[in-house]
């Protein structure tokens, strides 16, 4: 098959189109929560995201987005809200939560395993390396997905210039009458939502790639705020699309694939970087 | 009444008082330089001002038409800041952030401000480049220029010369003061240097055990002062 019959299969469509969304919605976030020191916060919160969902599993949610949602977005709000005064430093905090909730995760599925499916290790890898169940999305997740990724571009381009006042300088900000406090909370709930739609693309452990690669990449080469958001919202498109397309054709694994195009992309940009400033 | 009245204020982290009972006014035009040892609670003193931290007891009040959100600040350094890439102007811009409200693009009016300020401070040239590739001088003109669109008034500086070189701190000195005499913006600062401070400086306040609020000429004659040059290695 060439690259357009894939293109015409209505799954591939639907992948397509999500992961795209999803990638450029990660990586605009990418760019804040790199330079506040907050790269493994995909890390830690999609595995806030995985106890989330073992206990939905146990209790048996059929729609466990209304568990995994809200649980989500406090932890975000726990992280990242206390902003630069945290008492307990952003790696250390992200650290805890993440191997806690993973812990008390796995610790509930071996206990009581959903369904009485024998298949526990299987499960677990799904959820962490994201399978492949972006190419098989049912339509109202595709649509959940467009409205989410359309919110959270908004609220990127509404707050641009918040956004950046917030994380070069929190304390000027305050100090100069921002509502520093209300933004890092509205962040944090944005990135909360984006991490959650992010594991359905490439799972909860690669999730932290899509955040930190295409704004690590982008940093290399531009040299203002403007250019990196821009540039690392195209990279993270492109490689997304790039990933989706070679997985369809080869039978990789999705999430894997869009990480070793960004690790590529961060390769090359690199390179460009070094030469530029030579 | 004075731009700025401290009352009886009390501050510190937690509960836990860090400095109590201090006492001072800022006017219109003064250059303030607050000076004490290392631990005293300068930086604390200064984020209570700015409204970062509540004070434990008391209050900051700000008069002569001075609003909290128009105080401009140049803070300390950060490790965020280091490797931040961000260009001149974007940063300047910035500090018209606090007067945004909701809305979310700048204004005209924001913009002209920023170059106006850039032009100021003698940056233009650098208003495309990026900030972490600046020397530690034009870094601090830049974060000053910030300071300058968020307020007409009153600067608080936060060890503005902490890293320079001598040439560059002489400068940066001098342009404060000039910001101070020439365009008459409200100065207070926290200094490690006391022999700048005494130079520029037309109030003095000493914080620690003992504390000092006063004239410079009334500094030099009081017993916390002399005590204070004296181990510093200076002659009052």
């Amino acid at each position: 098959m060439t690259l357009w019959d894939y293109l015409e299969l209505p799954y591939v469509q639907n992948a397509l189109l999500v992961g795209v969304l999803v990638a450029l919605c990660a990586s605009l976030l990418g760019v804040t929560l790199v330079l506040r020191r907050f790269s493994f916060i995909g890390d830690g919160l999609s595995h806030v995201a995985f106890g989330a969902m073992t206990i939905a599993a146990v209790v048996g949610l059929t729609n466990d987005m209304l568990l995994v949602m809200p649980v989500t977005i406090v932890c975000a709000v726990l992280l990242l809200a206390a902003g630069s005064n945290a008492k307990i430093k952003g790696d250390a905090s992200v650290a805890m939560i993440s191997v806690g909730a993973l812990a008390v995760g796995y610790l509930l599925m071996n206990r009581f395993p959903p369904n009485g499916k024998a298949n526990i290790s299987g499960d677990v890898c799904t959820t962490l390396f994201g399978g492949t169940s972006i190419l098989t999305l049912k339509p109202l997740e595709v649509w959940m997905s467009i409205g989410l990724s359309v919110v959270v571009v908004a609220f990127f381009v509404l707050f641009y210039h918040k956004i950046f006042a917030v994380t070069f300088d929190e304390n000027f900000a305050a100090a100069t009458g921002a509502k520093t406090r209300l933004y890092n909370l509205l962040i944090a709930v944005v990135i909360a939502v984006v991490i959650v739609l992010a594991m359905k693309l490439v799972g909860s452990l690669l999730i932290s790639a899509l955040v930190v690669f295409p704004a690590l990449s982008a940093m290399r080469v531009f040299k203002s705020f403007r250019g990196v958001s821009i540039c690392a919202a195209c990279i993270s498109v492109l490689c997304a699309a790039a990933g989706i397309l070679i997985a369809a054709d080869r039978g990789t694994p999705v999430g894997s694939t869009i990480v070793v195009a960004d690790i590529v992309v961060f390769g090359l940009f690199s390179l460009i970087g070094f030469v530029k400033s030579r | 009444m004075a731009l700025l009245a401290c009352n009886d204020l009390s501050l510190g982290y937690e509960g836990k008082p860090i400095l109590e009972h201090i006492d001072f006014e800022v006017n219109t035009g003064d250059y303030l330089c607050i000076v004490g040892e290392n631990g005293s609670g300068k930086s604390t003193l200064m984020k209570t001002i700015l409204g970062l931290i509540h004070p434990l007891k008391g209050k900051v009040q700000t008069g002569d038409g001075l609003r909290q959100n128009e105080i401009g600040y140049l803070p300390q350094q950060t490790v965020v800041q280091r490797d931040f890439p961000a260009s001149v102007y974007e940063i300047v811009l910035s500090g018209c952030q606090g007067r945004q409200g909701f809305r979310p693009f700048y204004s005209k009016a924001d913009k002209n401000l920023a170059w106006e300020n850039i032009r100021r401070m003698e940056i233009e040239k650098l208003a495309k480049r990026c900030y972490r590739e600046l020397s530690g001088g034009q870094q601090q003109r830049v974060l000053l220029a910030r300071a300058l669109c968020a307020t007409r008034k009153l600067l608080l500086l936060d060890e503005p010369v902490a890293g320079l070189d001598p040439k560059v701190t002489a400068e940066m000195y001098q342009l404060i003061a000039d910001l101070n005499r020439k365009d008459g913006i409200t100065v207070v600062m926290i200094s490690h240097d006391l022999e700048a401070a005494l130079r520029y400086a037309t109030h003095i306040l000493h914080i620690g055990a003992r504390i000092f609020c006063g004239r410079v000429e009334d500094y030099l004659k009081s017993e916390t002062g002399v005590r204070y040059l004296e181990r510093g290695g200076m002659n009052p």
